[in-house]
Formats: C-alpha cells, sequence, structure tokens
C-alpha cells in the first residue's frame, strides 16, 4: 500500500488537513520505543486505498527534539510526502521543503493557510514558485476544504526532482532567491485581529486578557456542567431510573448480599445516588450523573482554547512566574490539561524539555491539580455545605501547587530551560476539529472510567461485607483520626481513592462528616496517592525511581497539608 | 571583546550599535548579526528562521525579566529572556 506522509511545521494545519484527506476515522500510534505518538489514517488515491501518516510537526530535518527525530525516521518509511507549508511564513517553511527535497522522495507542497494571504498583504506567484521547487504546489485552505480536491488529484503528479543536499548557509541563500522572485509584500496597516495577538503578550493587557478568559472559562463550565446535571442527568436519574432500581430492590429483597452489591443500601427507603453505593445505583451515577457533564463542559472550552491560539500566550505570560517554580511558561499547558484529567497531563509534560521538568510538572499535577471527575464531586458535596468551602479546597490546592514547586526548584539538580515557542495566529477554531476532539476525549473517559468505577464499587463493597475496611481502619487510625482529624472510617474512602477519586469522595458521603472535615478529606483525598491509571503513566514516563520519589514527596505533602488544615479549621 | 577589530581608519564603529534583543525597545525593528551562545541553542533558533541577518521586530517583553516577544517574517515568536540576551541585534534608525 502507497504511505503517504503529511509533513510540515508545528501550527501550519496539517492535522486539519489529514482529517479532510482521511475523514474521522483515525488511528494514534505510539512510535515504538518512545514517547512520540503519530495518526495514522487512510484515503482513496486512484481507485486503491493509501495509507496518510500525519507525522509529528517539524521545523528541520536535523532534530532538536525527540518528535523531530520521529519525523526523520517516519519520512524512510514513506512513498510519497504532502508537505504541509504556512502560505504566511513562505521563508521558514521552505528550509523544511527543501531539506525534503535534498532527501529525493516524491514530494507535493500543500500551501495551506492561503486565505490569510490576502489580508496578510502577503502575495505569492504560484507558478514561479512551482517552477523553482520543481514539484506541484497547491493553495489549500484546510479549514474549508478549498483546494483539497486538487491537492488528492496532484498527489500522482509528485515527483523528485535533483536537489544535492546543500549546507544551512546555502540552504537560506536559496530560500532567500526564491522568495525574492515568488513573493511580494504589500504593507498594510494592523489589523483589530493582531492588535489583539500582541495586546495578550503584553504584561498589563495581557494579564487583563488572561484573567477574563480563565473567569470566562470557570464560568461556561460550570454553566455547561450544572446545567447538564439539573436540566438533563438528574431528571433522567431521578424520574426514569429510581423506579426501575426500586423495583429490582423489591423483587430482590430489598437486602441481602447480592442486593448490597447491586443496589446498596437503602437510605430511608429511597434511593440516594451518591450514598447508595451499589453497582447500578452509584456505580452509573457517579461516573455519568455528576463526572460526565463536566467532562463534556471542560473539554469542551479546553478544544476551544487550543484552537484558537490561546494557549501558547497564557504559556509566555506564565513564564516568570513558572520559571520560580522550576519550569518553564509551557508547562502551564500540561498544569492545564490536568484539570480536566491527570493521565493525558503527564503525557503532555512529554512537550517539555528536560528530565528535571517532566518530573517536577508530573509531580505538581499528580499533587495539587485535581481532575474534572474529582472537582465534579467536590463541587457537588462540599459545594453543598457553601461556596466558601470550595474556595477552601482549592485555595489549599493553589498555595500547594505554588509552595511545593518552589521547593522542587529549589531541590531537584539542574536549572530550566528557557521558553522558546511560536505563536500561531489567533483563529475562529474548526468547529469539526474541536467537536471531533471533545468526541474523542468524552468517549475516552467513558471507556477507561466506567470499568474502573465499577470495578471499584464491586471491590469496596466485598471488601466491606469481609470486613477488610474494619482493619486497616483500626491500624491507621491514629494518622486518621490524630493528625487530620477525620474517622476512622474515612480511611476506606482513602484507600478508594487509589481506584478512583470520584468514587472515593462519593464515600466520604455518607460518614455525616462537618463542613470543616469535609474540606481536610477532599484536599487530602486530591493530594494523596494518584488513582491507578494516573500511578501507571507516572512509572511509564518517570520510570520507577523517580515516581517513587514523587510518590514519597506526595504522601508528606498531603498529611502536612491535611494536619495544618485540621488545626487551622 | 576578545579578537574583535575595527577597520582602520572608519569613522563608524560597528559594534557599537550593537544590543541584544531583550535591550531593544518595544516596536522597535532590527536585524539579527549575531547568535552568541552554545550551538544547540542557535540550532534551535535556525528551525525557527531566526538567523543572522534576519530581519525581525520586538512586539512585547514582559516584566522581570520574563519572555521577549518578536516578530520573524509575520510570524510570532516568543523567546525567553536568558536566550534573548544572547541574540544580537542591529536596530534600524528610526526614521
Amino acid at each position: 500500500m502507497t504511505r503517504i506522509l503529511l509533513m510540515g511545521n508545528p501550527n501550519v494545519g496539517k492535522s486539519v488537513l489529514f482529517s479532510r484527506l482521511t475523514g474521522v476515522q483515525a488511528i494514534v500510534s505510539n512510535y515504538p520505543g518512545t514517547t512520540i505518538n503519530f495518526t495514522r489514517g487512510y484515503m482513496k488515491l486512484g481507485g486503491e486505498t493509501a495509507e496518510v501518516i500525519d507525522v509529528p510537526g517539524t521545523y528541520t530535518l536535523e532534530p532538536t527534539s525527540e518528535a523531530e527525530e520521529i519525523a526523520l525516521r517516519l519520512l524512510d518509511s514513506g512513498d510519497i510526502v504532502i508537505n504541509v507549508a504556512n502560505a504566511i511564513n513562505l521563508e521558514r517553511n521552505l528550509y523544511l521543503t527543501l531539506q525534503l527535497l535534498e532527501r529525493g522522495i516524491p514530494m507535493v507542497v500543500a500551501l495551506n493557510l492561503w486565505d490569510d494571504t490576502k489580508h496578510r498583504g502577503v502575495d505569492i506567484d504560484l507558478e514561479k514558485l512551482e517552477n523553482s521547487l520543481e514539484v506541484p504546489v497547491i493553495p489549500t485552505v484546510a479549514v474549508t476544504g478549498q483546494g483539497i480536491k486538487e491537492l488528492v488529484e496532484n498527489i500522482p503528479r509528485a515527483t523528485s526532482p535533483h536537489h544535492p543536499p546543500t549546507t544551512r548557509d546555502e540552504r537560506w541563500a536559496t530560500i532567500g532567491q526564491i522568495i525574492e522572485q515568488v513573493q511580494h509584500i504589500h504593507h498594510r496597516h494592523h489589523t483589530w485581529r493582531e492588535r489583539l495577538e500582541d495586546a495578550s503578550v503584553k504584561p498589563i493587557s495581557g494579564g487583563i486578557i488572561a484573567l477574563a478568559i480563565l473567569a470566562a472559562s470557570f464560568f461556561v463550565i460550570r454553566f455547561i456542567g450544572e446545567g447538564l446535571i439539573n436540566y438533563v442527568l438528574d431528571p433522567l436519574f431521578n424520574t426514569l431510573w429510581a423506579p426501575v432500581i426500586l423495583k429490582l430492590s423489591q423483587l430482590m429483597g430489598g437486602g441481602g448480599f447480592l442486593h448490597d452489591i447491586v443496589i446498596g443500601k437503602l437510605i430511608g427507603g429511597e434511593i440516594d445516588f451518591v450514598q447508595s453505593f451499589g453497582l447500578l445505583t452509584s456505580g452509573l451515577y457517579v461516573p455519568l450523573g455528576v463526572v460526565l457533564p463536566y467532562i463534556v463542559s471542560f473539554y469542551l472550552v479546553l478544544g476551544i482554547l487550543e484552537d484558537t491560539g490561546y494557549l501558547p500566550r497564557l504559556a509566555v505570560l506564565m513564564d516568570t512566574i513558572m520559571h520560580r517554580l522550576g519550569l518553564h511558561g509551557y508547562a502551564i499547558i500540561p498544569n492545564l490539561l490536568g484539570l480536566g484529567c491527570n493521565v493525558p497531563a503527564i503525557l503532555s509534560t512529554r512537550i517539555l524539555e528536560s528530565k528535571r521538568e517532566r518530573f517536577i510538572a508530573a509531580t505538581l499535577i499528580s499533587i495539587a491539580v485535581p481532575c474534572a471527575a474529582l472537582q465534579a464531586m467536590i463541587f457537588g458535596l462540599v459545594g453543598a455545605r457553601g461556596v466558601g468551602y470550595v474556595a477552601i479546597v482549592y485555595g489549599t490546592l493553589f498555595i500547594v501547587w505554588i509552595i511545593l514547586g518552589l521547593i522542587l526548584n529549589r531541590t531537584v539538580k539542574g536549572f530550566s530551560p528557557e521558553l522558546l515557542i511560536e505563536i500561531p495566529p489567533y483563529r475562529l477554531p474548526p468547529w469539526r476539529m474541536v467537536l471531533h476532539k471533545l468526541w474523542f476525549r468524552t468517549y475516552g473517559f467513558l471507556a477507561e472510567a466506567i470499568p474502573i468505577i465499577l470495578g471499584a464499587i464491586l471491590v469496596v463493597n466485598v471488601l466491606y461485607i469481609l470486613g477488610v475496611f474494619d482493619v486497616i481502619a483500626n491500624f491507621t487510625a491514629p494518622v486518621i483520626t490524630g493528625l487530620l482529624g477525620l474517622p476512622k472510617e474515612a480511611v476506606t474512602a482513602l484507600v478508594i481513592g487509589f481506584l478512583r477519586k470520584d468514587v472515593a469522595l462519593g464515600m466520604l458521603a455518607p460518614l455525616a462528616l462537618s463542613s470543616a472535615q469535609l474540606v481536610v478529606g477532599s484536599v487530602v483525598l486530591a493530594m494523596l496517592f494518584p488513582c491507578i491509571a494516573t500511578f501507571v503513566v507516572m512509572f511509564r514516563e518517570l520510570g520507577w525511581v523517580n515516581m517513587l520519589k514523587a510518590i514519597g514527596v506526595m504522601i508528606v505533602a498531603a498529611l502536612v497539608t491535611g494536619g495544618i488544615l485540621n488545626l487551622i479549621l | 571583546m576578545h579578537g574583535f577589530r575595527h577597520r582602520s581608519g572608519s569613522r563608524f564603529k560597528p559594534e557599537d550599535n550593537k544590543i541584544t534583543l531583550a535591550q531593544l525597545k518595544n516596536g522597535q525593528s532590527g536585524t539579527v548579526v549575531e547568535i552568541q551562545g552554545g550551538r544547540r541553542m542557535a540550532d534551535r533558533l535556525n528551525a525557527l528562521g531566526i538567523i543572522p541577518g534576519k530581519k525581525i521586530t520586538k512586539t512585547s517583553a514582559m516584566l522581570m525579566r520574563g519572555p521577549v516577544t518578536i516578530d520573524v517574517d509575520r510570524v510570532e515568536v516568543a523567546i525567553g529572556f536568558g536566550m534573548a540576551s544572547r541574540v544580537m541585534v542591529r536596530p534600524d534608525r528610526v526614521p
């Protein structure tokens, strides 16, 4: 089968073009022996099926990062290259184009973002460019689909003209000559979009914009999440599902071993979806009724922030602060992702250059960044006691994040590398991509979380019936009761936190805790032990030694913070 | 600077109007003349098209030795302060 490689600089719309060529069915694969993923799909080409690979974005074939090394290795396996270039910034994009031509692999150039050229005052003579490069050059607008048909028609015309290998300086000289001939820049005034772009990276206006965007994001996430819960999911569970379960409960005799596992405890003769704790009650309600609405709203907002190009600007604004924590500005992105789920967040620490940064970022995320599932439960349970208590939980975690970062920066050997990133222009998000990504992430949550949640609830019920928790509770009572001021039964929740944090927090509900105890419980649960999925990626990303170090830091930090909160509140 | 020679008789001292990217003022344009620093840093800047001879415009700088943002061929690039202090530029004369 013909293998077509999509190659180009980051931020040129390569992935959008990929989804235009292949449709929705894409497979994400891991490059063996590395931490780099690439996407694979299929397209029809002249009656036959061809494989298309979305190669990680690369600026050069002289690799400066692991992703670029993989791009280079994938290049050797391809039959045809579609070089996706940014029409707005031909100079730099041609550097990779020339390197690819020197490789002698058949190639077509897709000059993407073509619609931007007009209002950015860039005039490109396509015919001359084609003559200079000696390969087909097709202008495309991947977001709207313009030029895609022509691109596909021209793939069979891909050629490999003879370009001898040259040095870096010679390449830039060649580019200078090409640009001189084919490109003409008109002077024009700044558009409002460019003014907004500039304002977002200036200290004062940028700070205001960042606060406004973060506040708006928070508001929208809550609005959509609460809306889905109050108007869709709660009515569904309460009016449709509860009667079915009550009937089933009667059929099963209202009690007994099987009843306790499947339906759980009836609270005052009624189903309480949080407290009953059976497979068909809490086991479905926690993932679908509490967490899912926030997963959907969080990932929708995050997807929009990602695809408008705001996040790199936030990275620039946060750089000075993040340096104090031993990271650079870009590390804000994994930390934000952690507010959705710690697993992809820790995976995404790969974008950081040094082992030291990855260790600090992964440790901070796993300790002080609560995932959406846990946050949904915090809003549900702690929020019922008053917004102030929720604020204490968040404030505490934020302070821990800062202090722990400062400490790790002082104690972990090494230094933090410098920020060097391209900032893409603001764009209206391609909605297809936003929704596609939202679906992908929501599906990922459901597929992963529901089996684990059901498993966790099964394990809890069985262990509970066997009396195992009583033994653990008595054993750990000095720490739980003495240090944290929680009833010893709370240890059950802390143990289950290892499986699922949302389920674990739900287990605190029937304990009749005071508001202060609930705050301590939530904070300790958020900080102590990552859930099993996070545990696995930490092991994979950091290795045994560093993962154990991170866990050590975690236990100390959780107990100290919980102890202090217990004294203050 | 060690080993740097003036052309005798010249009234202009080229090194005099050479400043670092960090020192360039916001909104000011200039030409990159030299990348001081290691091979790796030069490689990374090269990948982003920041090479000697390239015209750039500084967009902004964050407070407290924060990153510097520049425009290179209509693309914005953010560079950490330390790195920006090792990119030498010759500022354009203000018309």
